[in-house]
């Protein structure tokens, strides 16, 4: 079809360094290069290339260089390249605009407005290479007092999990991605004993196994759900909705529904997984209060049920509603939170940045009284080991983290997942492209990504006194806000540095 | 509602052996009065674990989640549950085995995401009967509620029914992926005049739907087509008709709902529905 879209990437290729090996041809799935033997030279077509740098990468001979298309249409501040490419797409094709991974627009980061305390001369910092430093954290309802009987600590019935360092795998369903991406987020979770997250796609067999590290999903499509299910998981999570895609469903289309995929989401091969965009159980708070003591009763009040939200504009009382519907772990996805697949307007568009949701649940569920009634998950744009510290200061007890994970695994943020055609092998179930991803190598990559970032952590609560992780939850005298307005100061429940 | 704390408990015949692994073969009697759902369904899982297979639960007011709390038992598929009076929401969540009897109504999400087993009504149910369920028989000799049969869905040999004796209302089938429907709209003596129920099967990509009666275009979504039962569909029908009799005593019914040209049945036109909604 002839399209009037230029290309958004170019190739640069090296002709003297360029060896005509074809590695790039062979690796990428986006179609971008063939080789012409008449004249031995590789040829390019630049229109399909997503910048995923998997030919870079692998060249041998460092040959190639993908820069972005300097072609320019005449500057205007208001139709940027971006809006002019997306209204051309769709006039040519009359469809909604997909998209993959998490909101990329410049919408303010609070993280990077957010500055740490540290201890000098009156309060000690502390040396965690010497000194025990605690990270363990635990998930569930706490009790609202502690009880003594006989000398004796009385212990509450609420179950509760533990994990190792407060950073956990967030859901992504095999479907989204690959049998050997999730696999590796299993085993990895398992090994450094935190949790990953199955997402909505199922859980298959072989990975029962895992089953003290794992929280699987409960959303509207009810895929691969039965009591066993529930019953084989440490938690419970119900997901309403979800930082990228606020109030939407999802479509796994049903190319992507094989042999292995539809066993494990108990649906037809090849027909489409629908989810509904809400759950059609779940019209009210009361609603939820019946799903989430429907699950509590297929596990005999044994495992902590989750209820996950995306960051909407009244997250706080709808946060109070979830926690005195009986949710023991509440999650919010922020605005920049990840996905396999979504409409780009909604990712774009919809919902808040998770700091000021967090800020905002955390203060809400402090002035009701209810904090300890829920553990408060939050995930969507954590990048880095600070943003997890201030998120754990504004009020988290844990976080989940995505894109991070799939970056350990190889990811390079190209925003394709939707194509199903991932030339790292993570968000495609193509078996050419999911052999890419190695599961010991992508294991330990994972494992070494949360050890990096837990030492991290520790340094960071070393340096402001601070021995436990405990200490930190909810402790906004940490923090200090810089360049932020008042009344975001305010929403943030911060003062500004200097202050 | 208020907690007990016990259940009353008669055994209806006199040769308990307690200590023993029982035989299941009595019928216990629980008095479900007053008495919080979670005690009551907890007494019964308790009861389970010991062996006892059948229950007649009388004075139920309410209580939610029947059949739910039953996971790791084994056998649980011989476990049946007599239900006298009106249960709550719920029921048979999740269910995976068991057979449930309420002689009363039922509340909403009856069946909610069941995988196995069999529940049938002699009455009403209210809204959301058989939320995305995957396997086992509904029986409903009455009416249902809005939003019933929403994603129901089929994987192999699993593949969940749903009998409705009498109407159905709005949203009826919405995004039904597998499993079958029958409504018999069996108030309505020869011509029976479908309840002008709208919305029927919107985003349905699976499954069957099969309305004694005609169902006009503007009741159903744009993903459903109109036809007749096939052959072996018929077959089926005819299976799960005589069953529903059976179930409800409602034997002499049965010629008067078998008539074939009287049925319409409603499926999904595409199983990808939504294929061409996006531009890549």
């Amino acid at each position: 079809m002839l399209t009037s879209l230029l290309p958004e990437f170019t190739v640069d290729r090296s002709e003297d360094r360029c060896i005509q090996c074809r590695v790039c041809e062979r690796q990428c799935s986006f179609d971008v290069f063939g080789y012409d033997g008449e004249n031995n030279v590789m040829v390019h077509r630049e229109e399909n290339c997503v910048a995923c740098q998997r030919c870079s990468v692998l060249c041998p001979t460092n040959a190639l260089v993908i820069r972005e298309n300097q072609y320019t249409y005449r500057p205007n501040a208001n139709w940027t390249r971006e809006y002019i490419q997306d209204l051309k797409k769709q006039a040519e094709t009359g469809g909604v605009l997909l998209t993959g991974m998490g909101c990329d627009k410049p919408h303010k980061i609070y993280w990077d407005h957010i500055l740490i305390n540290a201890s000098q001369v009156t309060n000690p910092s502390i040396d965690p290479l010497r000194e025990p430093m605690e990270l363990r954290t635990h998930l569930g309802r706490k009790p609202d007092q502690l009880e003594m009987v006989d000398g004796k600590l009385v212990l509450p019935d609420y179950p509760n999990v533990e994990i190792s360092t407060p950073i956990m795998f967030g859901a992504m369903s095999y479907g989204a991605i690959s049998y050997n991406s999730f696999r590796c987020l299993a085993r990895a979770a398992f090994e450094y004993g935190t949790m990953f997250n199955t997402g909505e796609g199922g859980w298959p067999m072989e990975l029962r196994k895992y089953g003290k590290s794992t929280i699987v999903q409960c959303a509207s499509g009810r895929f691969g759900l039965d009591l066993e299910y529930f019953n084989d998981a440490a938690v419970v999570e119900i997901k309403i909705g979800q930082g990228a895609k606020p109030g939407i469903g999802g479509h796994l289309p049903g190319e992507k529904v094989s042999e292995h995929i539809s066993q494990t989401r108990m649906i037809p091969e090849g027909s489409d997984a629908i989810s509904p965009a809400p759950h059609h159980d779940i019209y009210s708070i009361e609603d939820l209060h019946m799903l989430i003591h429907a699950i509590k009763e297929a596990v005999d009040y044994q495992k902590p049920v989750s209820v996950k939200i995306s960051a909407v504009h009244n997250a706080p009382a709808i946060a109070s509603g979830m926690v005195r519907a009986g949710a023991d772990i509440i999650v919010l996805d922020g605005l920049r939170g990840g996905t396999g697949a979504a409409p780009k307007i909604l990712r774009d568009n919809v919902g808040i940045p998770i700091e000021l949701a967090l800020a905002a649940v955390d203060t809400r569920l402090r002035n009701e009284g209810i904090r300890n009634w829920a553990s408060l998950v939050v995930s969507g744009g954590i990048r880095n080991s600070a943003d997890i510290f201030k998120a754990i200061a504004l009020g988290a007890d844990a976080v989940y983290i995505g894109t991070p994970a799939l970056m350990a695994l190889g990811c390079t943020v190209c925003q394709k997942c939707y194509t199903g055609k991932c030339a790292w092998g993570i968000t495609t179930q193509d078996p050419y492209l999911t052999k890419r991803v190695n599961p010991e190598i992508g294991t330990q990559n994972l494992k070494n990504l949360l050890r990096a970032w837990s030492l991290e952590i520790k340094e960071l609560l070393g340096c402001g006194g601070i021995n436990s992780i405990e200490s930190l939850r909810g402790n906004r005298l940490q923090l200090r806000g810089i360049g932020l307005e008042s009344w975001e100061l305010e929403a943030l429940g911060i003062r500004g540095a200097g202050q | 509602m208020k907690t007990s704390s016990a259940v009353k408990k008669t055994r209806s015949t006199s040769s308990s052996r307690s200590g023993k692994q029982r035989s299941g073969a009595h019928w216990i009697k629980l008095d479900a009065q007053g008495v919080y759902y979670k005690d009551l369904n907890r007494q019964i899982r308790s009861l389970a674990l010991q062996g006892d297979r059948r229950f007649e639960i009388h004075n139920v007011f309410g209580q939610r989640y029947l059949g739910t709390n039953l996971w790791g038992i084994e056998g649980r598929d011989r476990i049946v549950i007599r239900v006298y009076g009106t249960p709550g929401s719920d029921m048979g969540a999740f269910m995976d085995g068991p057979r449930i009897e309420v002689f009363g109504n039922a509340q909403d999400a009856t069946g909610n995401t069941m995988n196995c087993g069999q529940i049938a009504i002699h009455g009403s149910a209210g809204d959301v009967l058989g939320y995305g369920m995957r396997g086992g028989e509904i029986y409903v000799r009455d009416n249902v509620g809005y939003r019933v049969g929403i994603h129901m869905k089929e994987y192999r040999d699993k593949i969940p029914t749903v009998v409705i004796g009498g109407t159905m209302q709005d949203f009826f089938g919405e995004y039904m992926a597998g499993g079958r429907i029958i409504v018999l709209n069996k108030f309505f003596a020869d011509n029976p005049p479908v309840r002008r129920s709208y919305f029927i099967g919107t985003g349905m990509h699976g499954g069957n739907i099969y309305v004694r009666g005609d169902v006009d275009l503007h009741q159903i979504g744009a993903e459903v087509g109109i036809a007749s039962p096939t052959d072996a569909e018929w077959k089926i029908i005819e299976k799960y008709v005589h069953n529903f009799c059976k179930v409800f005593g409602l034997e002499e019914n049965k010629a008067k709902l078998l008539k074939r040209h009287k049925f319409t049945r409603l499926y999904a036109k595409s199983s990808r529905p939504y294929g061409r909604l996006y531009a890549y």
